[in-house]
């Protein structure tokens, strides 16, 4: 670090910057990697059938495949928004 | 029986093709009789980097389909006795690398190799997981840079699930990162993701870091494998990686910063 750096901004370092959203990303990959490759378009599919009814965002479902011993658990999560329309 | 390592990366222009030429090149030069394939059907380039592409006469579409038996399409290396290329066919045909046509030629192959480096094309498509799908082991190359790191995850992920091995029941294939292009000086200030970042990420073990180097394009414009060039930087890493890889203990070299002077210090670099 040269003489002139000291008076520069301090401010995050890219790498550190590329980490953590390197970590992020990948953690959410991985999550979704072991599933069916189905489950997509069931997300999907299940959007729109809700949002029939209701006004919902796209993130609103939410899909997680788990596995327990032999079982596979397919949990399924629905957020609903606060007025309903 | 031949090992079968896959070299691999999901992102294209990372260095799988140096690394395929200069691990097999390392590998033959240590005595082992060793057998390099280009998978990237209509992308031949493995001749080039090798220095044989004016020899190329049959490719590895023409054995699979029976045009041309593997004596015939096999290349011998002029400077490593032990050494022979299977070039790619040039077809657009993205069917032609059929499973029972690559496991036919890998099986004749192992008959007399030792050693069969798939190198893979990029992508996620047949090819690269024809390269794959054989496999006993897996190298995989990495920048130290995002879409290199995340796209090196998902062929984990394949690695783990889509080869013979699994399939069969057996244990996933065990990969491991070769890190390439590789800025020592670039990490220490925090504008590169270190060797550590990249491991914590991808947690496999480490084969080897390449330094970002001269001698790459160098190796490459001339037709000579890297690991030839034994006076630079890139050269030694890789015949250190080749060491690793045969079990060997070999340190890190080429990855720390030169410490600077006082007057280096006080006004940067």
């Amino acid at each position: 670090m040269g003489i002139f750096d000291y008076f520069r901004q301090p401010r995050q370092k890219s790498a550190s910057v590329a980490k953590e959203r390197l970590q992020i990303i990948v953690a959410r990959e991985r999550a979704a990697r072991g599933g069916p490759d189905y489950l997509p378009a069931m997300q999907q599919e299940l959007l729109q059938v809700i949002r029939k009814y209701v006004k919902v965002n796209d993130d609103a479902v939410q899909m997680n495949v788990d596995r327990e011993g032999d079982c596979e658990v397919l949990e399924l999560n629905i957020t609903l928004p606060d007025d309903r329309g | 029986m031949a090992r079968i390592v896959v070299i691999t990366s999901g992102k294209g222009g990372v260095g799988k093709t140096t690394t395929s030429a200069a691990i097999a090149t390392g590998l033959a030069l240590r005595g082992h009789k060793t057998a390099v394939i280009d998978f990237d059907v209509g992308l031949r380039n493995l001749d080039l980097i090798m220095g044989c592409e004016r020899r190329v006469v049959y490719d590895f579409v023409n054995v699979i389909n029976g045009d041309a038996n593997l004596k015939q399409a096999l290349i011998r290396d002029k400077r490593a006795d032990n050494l022979y290329i299977l070039p790619a066919s040039q077809t657009r045909d993205k069917d032609a690398l059929t499973q029972d046509g690559v496991e036919r030629v890998l099986n004749e192959l192992s008959e007399d190799f030792e050693y069969i480096i798939c190198d893979s094309p990029a992508g996620i498509e047949r090819g690269a997981l024809m390269a794959a799908y054989f496999a006993d082991e897996a190298i995989v190359v990495t920048n130290p840079e995002v879409s290199s790191v995340r796209d090196s995850d998902r062929i984990l992920g394949i690695l783990a699930s889509k080869t013979r091995q699994v399939e069969q029941g057996g244990e996933p294939i065990q990969g491991r990162l070769l890190l390439t292009r590789y800025a020592a000086e670039r990490a220490a200030r925090g504008e590169m993701l270190s060797i550590e970042d990249v491991g914590e990420i991808l947690a496999i073990d480490l084969l080897g870091v390449i330094p970002e180097s001269q001698a790459v394009l160098n190796a490459s414009n001339a037709g000579q494998p890297v690991v030839l060039d034994e006076e630079s930087d890139a050269g030694q890493a890789y015949q250190d990686a080749v060491d690793r890889f045969l079990g060997e203990e070999r340190p890190l070299r080429f990855v720390d910063v030169p410490k600077k002077g006082f007057f280096g210090r006080l006004f940067g670099g």
